[in-house]
């Protein structure tokens, strides 16, 4: 125990000693937190629009008012053929070509109506369903309106849409939450394998091999440090977002706490696992690199889990930041409990024993 | 002459380095090609996989067939029949996306049109529950664009002509370029950008610094060699390295992603190598600020990471930003090659679409290598 | 010589890396309060067989104990009981003189006074009264190894370890260098050393000379001159060496 206290010691002095990393692991979360949640939107606003207007009838002339007048779209061109919109959508000028057909109007009041077509950039996927969907939507309603104006049957308002616990649809209090994780996945991993890879390079651990300072101990005295860090820098975000974007938990801190406790042992585990079978530091960094990558990437912090194929579903399971990255958003914006959430904090109870028992065990001090 | 000889033996000497790490080399090589086909087949902004509960106090025959309909669409999966009171806790432990909430007098109703259009940014929806709409839906909005997303297209099945009978003003959509809206397409690009930067930057920092921590790099700048070659020397084989890297990912990107690339292979190549100088560029600058591996390490591996992913328009549009975060972003090289790329590999437009990016990509590139020696060389005096 | 306890024993010690054999069936004796020389040339096997003897590398075969206790199945006991300095300096630069002196005195289970007292009574023999706060990374080379080889020995172990010491270090830091491996040799302490310095080796009480592996050449420097009508150590190493199969 003694001896832990003493490593410790050791580790701090070292951290705060270092010139670089004590304001990093400060101002690149801040940093992180004033920035990106501007960017992390997949809210798609801005949409521009072609327009082919064969039909130059009163609707059609409305419809492409009421999408001029709208905040998400802008009207970039008016085409007289298709072609020309085309060329404007290659160009990157518009991102949907919105086609009224010859004779629309007058199409209307018969049992089978002419379609509008819509046809969006398919590079963005997100970008170019969304959007489409959208202008579906304007010429539905700008449709209906003029039917009501008519006096024929007005559409019966029966469909409702409830959008429960981020009712604004703010993509940013999606994000943040996501945020806060993939700053601890990058702190919590990157550093402690970073720290003790260094060691070996420069000769250090040889003489603490040499000691009888236990395998348990030593990795202890590796990890402890990132895991106050981590803390630290969770509370600090967790302190940005309540303040500057008004996100407040929903559930309860100290669930979020337990959650991110869990978690950052699983991180500093894997971290120091790796740096132990790595035999320098540009393998330990590539390695790290690779995995870091895929959490970010596949465990839904930026895209849906739902939304890849079965096979990827099956590989984000054995990604520990998948359940964590489930438990934040559900304990920062739904209110969930630790009860609805037990199978997650058992699955990432799981992955620290079996990664901090792995980085334990591959820490050799025989060769 | 003599000079010369000397460059080529630091080019022989750098080559050696990597070829006696092959642990190291099987890294560099393995990771794009096992991020490139994982990430290219895995990752889609598509919500295409939407659960959902229903709550119906008298789920009749009409109801059962409404359900029916919705979960024979491929992105609906049913998660069975839930009481009205647990709706909070279904949405909450995640067991459905939506509930879509019959009222007991559906049947007599059987007219359902749209109300509600897909929320748009900033214009809510109507939320409330008037008791009187014949279907509610009651989405997990946490994620918002599973909600908007599931909005809409539950809204077109719930109104399709021949589900409940009503007509509506004929809109027909379709996608261009990507109709199975593979988000495949608009990952590789991003993908390349991203991998690309950091393992070249990540080689080149760390080989210069290394040198410098272990002292080798004192006794390689008292050879007759100039400074400059010596660094160039120390490029030219993370170069080649990052070459076959490009080809081997252009070829799995064409034959196994089915990426068209229907237009300029040549272009293609030529914007990556143009990114990949700047990527090792930007390794070589990094060097010269930093003193220890690790300290070059945390810069180009954990800094560049997150702006990578977060502002070069790989994952949140360009457009959607805010106009102060939008000139950041064209600091960002990754940026101006994925949109090069995208356009010439998946909008197949020729290369003078892209003279644009390439001409501010040979900039960025020129200038940090003009920034890069520059400090060097001040180091030395 | 005299008939003190004998405090590491080797036994036909090897270590093979796939087909190599660094270290081959090398067997000796080293007695309680010795200087004990261990030479060879580079590639020779010195650093494998003192790897193997501290607990860091497991035999191949072949058996051997330090200070009573088994060097394969006991590694952890011997640990206690040893100080090693290595050939790399390996102190934490970035710690200061003193905060060096507490994390090895801690690790080891000094109390807390104790590491004071010992310091104290360290830093003055060392003359390094004005240093204590000093990070380690700022020391001139021969300093630090001063310091290192009091660190290790700051525990009182029974037998030190020490691996080319005084490698690129002043001759008159390498005298006093000496000094103090004599002082902790005359305090009961066993020193087990590999050095390249010929005249280093006229100061042990006895040395080895390996050669491609194997023990060549042991016993006091005046009878191995003798018995191999050398003039100095020196000389002696050289016509040993030159039948060497490998170098580095």
């Amino acid at each position: 125990m003694r001896t832990l206290f003493v490593l410790l010691d050791k580790e701090f002095r070292q951290f705060f000693r270092n010139p670089f990393l004590p304001k990093m692991v400060i101002v690149f979360p801040l940093m992180v937190m004033f920035v990106i949640p501007w960017v992390a939107t997949l809210d798609v606003r801005h949409i521009d629009v072609a327009v082919v207007d064969h039909d130059c009838s009163q609707t059609s002339r409305r419809i492409v008012a009421k999408v001029a007048a709208s905040d998400c779209f802008t009207l970039r061109k008016t085409a007289g053929v298709y072609g020309a919109a085309l060329r404007s959508l290659e160009d990157g000028e518009a991102d949907v070509i919105l086609e009224i057909p010859r004779g629309f109007e007058r199409a209307l009041t018969t049992a089978a109506p002419d379609r509008v077509s819509i046809a969006a950039n398919g590079v963005n996927a997100l970008k170019g369903s969304l959007g489409g969907q959208y202008l579906m939507a304007v010429v539905g309603e700008t449709v209906a309106e003029l039917a009501r104006e008519q006096g024929r049957v007005p559409p019966d308002e029966t469909l409702v849409v409830q959008n429960r616990y981020n009712p604004t649809l703010e993509y940013r209090y999606f994000m943040i939450p996501a945020l806060m994780i993939m700053l601890l996945v990058m702190l919590c991993g990157f550093l402690p394998a970073l720290n003790l890879v260094s060691e070996k390079e420069i000769g250090t651990i040889e003489q603490i091999n040499v000691t009888p300072v236990g395998r348990l101990t030593f990795a202890l005295a590796k990890l402890i440090p990132f895991w106050v860090i981590g803390l630290v820098v969770l509370g600090l975000t967790m302190v940005v977002a309540r303040l500057v974007y008004g996100l407040a938990p929903a559930g309860s801190i100290p669930s979020i706490f337990l959650a991110a406790a869990l978690f950052i042992f699983t991180m500093s585990g894997l971290g120091l696992g790796i740096a132990n079978g790595s035999a320098n530091m540009q393998q330990t960094m590539f390695v790290m690199f690779f995995f870091v990558m895929i959490f970010i990437l596949m465990s839904g912090l930026v895209t849906p889990i739902e939304s890849m194929p079965r096979w990827a579903q099956y590989i984000s399971r054995f990604l520990p930041p998948s359940y964590f990255v489930d438990s934040m958003r559900a304990l920062y914006l739904k209110g969930a409990t630790l009860a609805d959430l037990w199978m997650n904090y058992a699955a990432l109870a799981l992955f620290a024993v079996v990664f901090n028992g792995w980085a334990a065990r591959s820490y050799r001090k025989q060769l | 002459m003599k000079a010369r000889n000397g460059f080529f033996a630091f080019v022989r000497k750098e080559t050696l380095h990597i070829l006696r790490d092959p642990r190291t080399m099987l890294i560099v090589l393995g990771i794009p090609v096992v991020q490139l086909l994982l990430f290219g087949f895995a990752i889609s902004t598509e919500v295409n996989n939407i659960d959902f509960a229903v709550a119906a106090p008298h789920p009749s025959e009409t109801v059962r067939r409404v359900v029916a309909r919705i979960a024979a669409n491929d992105y609906f999966t049913f998660r069975g029949y839930v009481d009205a009171a647990r709706i909070d806790r279904v949405l909450r432990t995640a067991e459905a996306d939506v509930v879509v909430v019959f009222a007991d007098d559906f049947d007599r109703r059987r007219t359902v049109s749209c109300a509600a259009i897909p929320a748009a940014a900033g214009e809510t929806t109507l939320a409330v529950a008037d008791g009187k709409a014949a279907v509610q839906l009651i989405f997990d909005a946490s994620n918002p664009n599973t909600a908007a997303a599931g909005a809409g297209y539950l809204q077109s099945i719930l109104t399709g002509e021949d589900s409940l009978g009503t007509e509506r003003a004929g809109v027909e959509m379709r996608l261009l370029y990507n109709p199975q809206m593979k988000s495949a397409y608009n990952f590789v690009p991003g993908i390349m950008g991203l991998l690309f930067i950091l393992i070249c930057s990540i080689m080149t920092s760390v080989s210069i610094v290394r040198e410098k921590e272990s002292g080798t790099m004192e006794v390689l700048l008292v050879s007759p060699v100039r400074p400059v070659w010596i660094v160039f020397a120390k490029m030219i084989p993370y170069f080649l390295l990052s070459c076959f890297d490009l080809s081997v990912i252009l070829l799995l990107a064409r034959y196994v992603l089915g990426v068209p690339m229907s237009g300029s292979i040549a272009g293609i190549v030529g914007v990556s190598i143009l990114y990949l100088l700047l990527a090792l560029a930007l390794g070589l600058f990094i060097s010269t600020i930093a003193d220890r591996q690790a300290t070059a390490l945390v810069i180009s591996a954990m800094l560049m990471l997150l702006p990578v992913i977060m502002l070069s328009g790989m994952v949140f549009p360009v457009e959607n930003m805010p106009g102060v975060l939008q000139a950041l972003s064209c600091a960002i090289p990754a940026r101006w090659y994925i949109e090069a790329v995208r356009k010439l590999m998946v909008q197949a437009l020729p290369f003078s679409a892209v003279v644009r990016e390439f001409l501010i990509l040979l900039a960025m590139t020129l200038a940090l290598i003009g920034i890069a020696l520059r400090k060097f060389n001040d180091k030395l005096e | 010589m005299n008939n003190s306890e004998i405090i590491l024993s080797v036994r036909e010690l090897t270590k093979r890396f796939g087909t190599f054999t660094a270290v081959d069936r090398i067997s000796f004796e080293v007695r309680r309060g010795e200087i004990f020389g261990f030479l060879g040339a580079n590639g020779a096997g010195k650093t494998t067989a003192m790897r193997m003897l501290c607990g860091l590398s497991y035999p191949t075969a072949g058996f051997g104990t330090v200070a009573g206790y088994d060097i394969a199945t006991q590694g952890e006991a011997i640990k206690r009981r040893i100080g090693y300095m290595s050939q790399r300096f390996s102190l934490y630069d970035d710690l200061t003189v003193m905060e060096n002196i507490r994390l090895f005195g801690g690790i080891y289970g000094l109390s807390r006074r104790e590491i004071l007292r010992r310091a104290a009574e360290l830093l003055r023999r060392l003359g390094f009264r004005g240093e204590a706060r000093t990070r380690v990374g700022a020391l001139p080379l021969g300093w630090k190894q001063k310091l290192a080889f009091a660190v290790a020995t700051l525990h009182r172990p029974e037998v030190v370890f020490l691996d080319e010491p005084t490698g690129g270090v002043d001759p008159v830091t390498r005298r006093q260098f000496w000094e103090l491996i004599y002082e902790a040799a005359a305090g009961g302490t066993t020193i087990f050393v590999t050095t390249h310095y010929m005249d280093e080796a006229e100061y042990c009480s006895r040395v080895s000379i390996m050669v491609d592996g194997r023990i060549r050449a042991i016993g006091t420097p005046a009878e191995l001159k003798r018995q191999f009508a050398a003039e100095s150590v020196d000389e002696l190493f050289r016509s040993l060496a030159r039948g060497a199969k490998r170098s580095e």
